[in-house]
């Protein structure tokens, strides 16, 4: 028996997977791009673009402006969600039920859907009923989402650091229960401070998983589109739209399939581009670390 | 320095890890803790560290109660098991971190990392990153680490457990270099006999959180005080049989009479254990007298350029040490001849009451 029958076998098996993928990815993806480079004004009636819509979408101010509140908002929660995820991480109890149970606790946020965490923020916002608002209200600041864009934004972030910071600090706690308890004791005995043993010791073991809390959060909150569609609708004016909702006010609201083709790859590319850029920088920091000048 | 535990009780959720443990370290003694997984080594260690107070007891430093006294504000250091680095920090930062924490001079610093990575020849590598380096190479910044700030007291957990054969024999001769000229205590803990015979110094034999026995370590091989101590110091473990003590002879399982040795016939007649080390045992006749046994092959396990040979009698199993390498068939019918003077014996509460006259060379291994 010739050596031929077992690699046409492979092939096989591969199969089912590629019809899946096809299914899933390659044909939506390859629809997409057919529509961004055609405009379509009915069934039989289309004709080629090449890249007018491309064009003209790089050049909308509303987009620009939508993508630059995109950006913000992404490297805001960054900022807050990292370290105190860290921080939470750092703090939560390291065995026994007490353990077990603030694990439960920090989950829970998580647990729940995108727009009914959207809908609890809108009525736990409101100056009437909401505890937040009404609160807020009595002690005599005049705080109101639908018509200050600070207060919305300042909701918004909050939102989305309680929702998803303890994606973060549970990446962070599994990656610090994985430090062998060995590296404490020898910390110890070297007499290094708590901000050593977490310079020294625990930042750079975290590496890796923050690497990942980080590509995981950037790319999540570059798509955020329920939260803040329930909690203020983009407003007040469009101080709060962010990248998807002005791609579904465009393809699903005006129907015009071309350009939102164009704007989901050109969507698409940033957020493959952003978290490739990211994550190579990542890795060649750890690979070529400046040599030391000592001895 | 000198180091003394007191009557040391250790007591984890209500389990003793540690019981009863009297032992005092001299100063400059390089110690060996031996005993099995679970023995309490680790535990005693951390005890001597202050990484942790005993339950009950003193740990005194230089006739100094220091039982409270937190591992901070010793003079201590440790290698472990696992190879213990700063990620981080390059070999030199690694090897400089305790100098650094202790605010020395810079040139110092270079001065004593440079000679430290000498001794454990790794001066090539002080610019790498430990994960860029082989397991022997990141124990040997471990032990940069440890050996570089003078401690008073220095401790290796099982640290040659992770290496493989070569580089281990390679470690542990040079460790006993690295020692001679330091007046620090030493503590050094294995599970295996051999690596303490290689080791020397003094070995204290720990079995189930208590101190079986204390000494040079050439004694306690030797002159094991109990039936325990001489398990755990050997490799295949002494074979033990029990038997019986008349005036004149020994009877094996009823059935095996033999003239006992004139030293032996000092004790009390009655029932004993007798040791026997599996390296006394043979294949052909040493001595006229030796007692020739029949038995069956259980198992032969290669072990080096040795074979230990599992064999069973008809009432008891015995291990044969040979040197070299042979092949058994399982089953396999053969004589197996037993040195009567060569004879421990151990009484029934497991404490040694006889041990047999050194012959010259041949006592060892």
């Amino acid at each position: 028996m010739n050596n031929k029958v077992p690699n046409n076998r492979a092939w096989l098996l591969v199969l089912p997977m590629l019809v899946l993928v096809a299914f899933s990815a390659i044909i939506p993806l390859m629809t997409v791009v057919n529509y961004s480079v055609q405009d379509v004004l009915g069934p039989n009636a289309r004709f080629f673009t090449g890249t007018e819509w491309f064009q003209s979408m790089l050049n909308d101010d509303a987009l620009q402006a939508a993508f630059l509140r995109q950006i913000s908002f992404s490297l805001i929660i960054l900022a807050i969600q990292i370290p105190l995820g860290i921080g939470i991480a750092l703090i939560m109890p390291k065995r026994g039920w007490q353990a077990s149970a603030v694990l439960i606790l920090i989950t829970l946020p998580l647990l729940i859907p995108w727009n009914v965490v959207g809908s609890i923020w809108q009525i736990f916002t409101r100056g009437d009923i909401g505890l937040m608002g009404w609160g807020l209200r009595e002690l005599g600041i005049n705080y109101n989402i639908t018509r200050n864009a600070g207060d919305a934004w300042a909701t918004i972030i909050l939102m989305d650091v309680w929702h998803w910071t303890p994606l973060v600090a549970m990446l962070c706690y599994s990656g610090l229960r994985s430090i062998p308890e060995a590296y404490y004791q020898a910390a110890r005995i070297d007499r290094a401070s708590k901000w050593a043993i977490f310079r020294y010791i625990q930042l750079p073991k975290l590496t890796n998983v923050l690497v990942i809390a980080v590509l995981l959060r950037f790319m999540h909150s570059f798509m955020i589109y329920a939260e803040p569609f329930v909690l203020t609708g983009g407003g007040p004016g469009s101080a709060t739209t962010f990248l998807s909702q002005s791609l579904t006010t465009m393809a699903v609201g005006q129907q015009d399939l071309g350009p939102s083709a164009a704007f989901s790859l050109i969507y698409f590319l940033v957020i493959l581009l952003v978290s490739w850029v990211f994550y190579t920088t990542i890795m060649n920091m750890q690979k070529d670390k400046p040599p030391h000048g000592g001895a | 320095m000198s180091l003394h535990l007191q009557n040391i009780d250790h007591i984890v959720n209500g389990v003793p890890h540690i019981s009863g443990i009297d032992l005092a370290l001299e100063p400059g003694s390089f110690n060996v803790l031996l005993g099995r997984t679970l023995a309490g080594k680790t535990t005693l260690m951390r005890l001597m560290a202050g990484l942790e107070p005993p339950t009950r007891g003193k740990v005194m430093m230089d006739g100094k109660d220091v039982t409270n006294v937190s591992v901070r504000k010793r003079n201590v250091s440790m290698v472990y098991q696992q190879f213990i680095n700063y990620p981080s920090l390059t070999v030199y930062d690694n090897i400089a971190s305790p100098l650094k924490l202790a605010k020395q001079p810079k040139s110092e610093i270079d001065k004593r990392v440079g000679e430290i990575a000498e001794m454990l020849h790794i001066e090539q590598l002080l610019n790498r990153y430990p994960q860029e380096l082989s397991g022997g190479q990141q124990q040997r910044t471990a032990m940069g680490r440890a050996l570089v700030k003078d401690a008073d007291l220095i401790l290796f957990d099982e640290p040659l457990v992770n290496l493989d054969y070569k580089l281990r024999e390679e470690l542990r001769d040079e460790l006993r270099e690295l020692f001679k000229a330091r007046n620090c205590i030493a503590v050094y803990a294995t599970t295996e006999p051999n690596e303490a015979l290689a080791l020397g110094g003094n070995t204290a034999v720990l079995h189930e959180g208590r101190l079986l026995q204390y000494g040079p370590t050439e004694q306690v091989y030797r002159e094991p005080n109990g039936r325990f101590s001489a398990e755990m110091f050997s490799e295949p473990p002494i074979n033990i049989v029990p038997g019986q003590l008349t005036d004149t002879e020994i009877t094996f399982d009823q059935t095996l009479h033999f003239p006992c040795d004139d030293k032996l016939k000092r004790l009390e007649p009655g029932d004993y254990d007798f040791g026997v080390r599996a390296s006394h045992l043979t294949l052909q006749p040493q001595q006229a007298d030796d007692l020739a046994l029949d038995v069956h092959v259980d198992v032969a396990e290669i072990s080096g350029s040795e074979t230990f040979l599992h064999v069973h009698h008809e009432r008891f199993p015995l291990v044969l040490h040979l040197a070299g390498i042979h092949q058994f068939s399982i089953n396999q019918p053969l004589k197996v001849y037993f040195p009567t003077h060569q004879l421990y014996a151990f009484d029934k509460q497991g404490h040694t009451v006889h041990i047999p006259v050194r012959q010259g060379g041949a006592a060892h291994g």
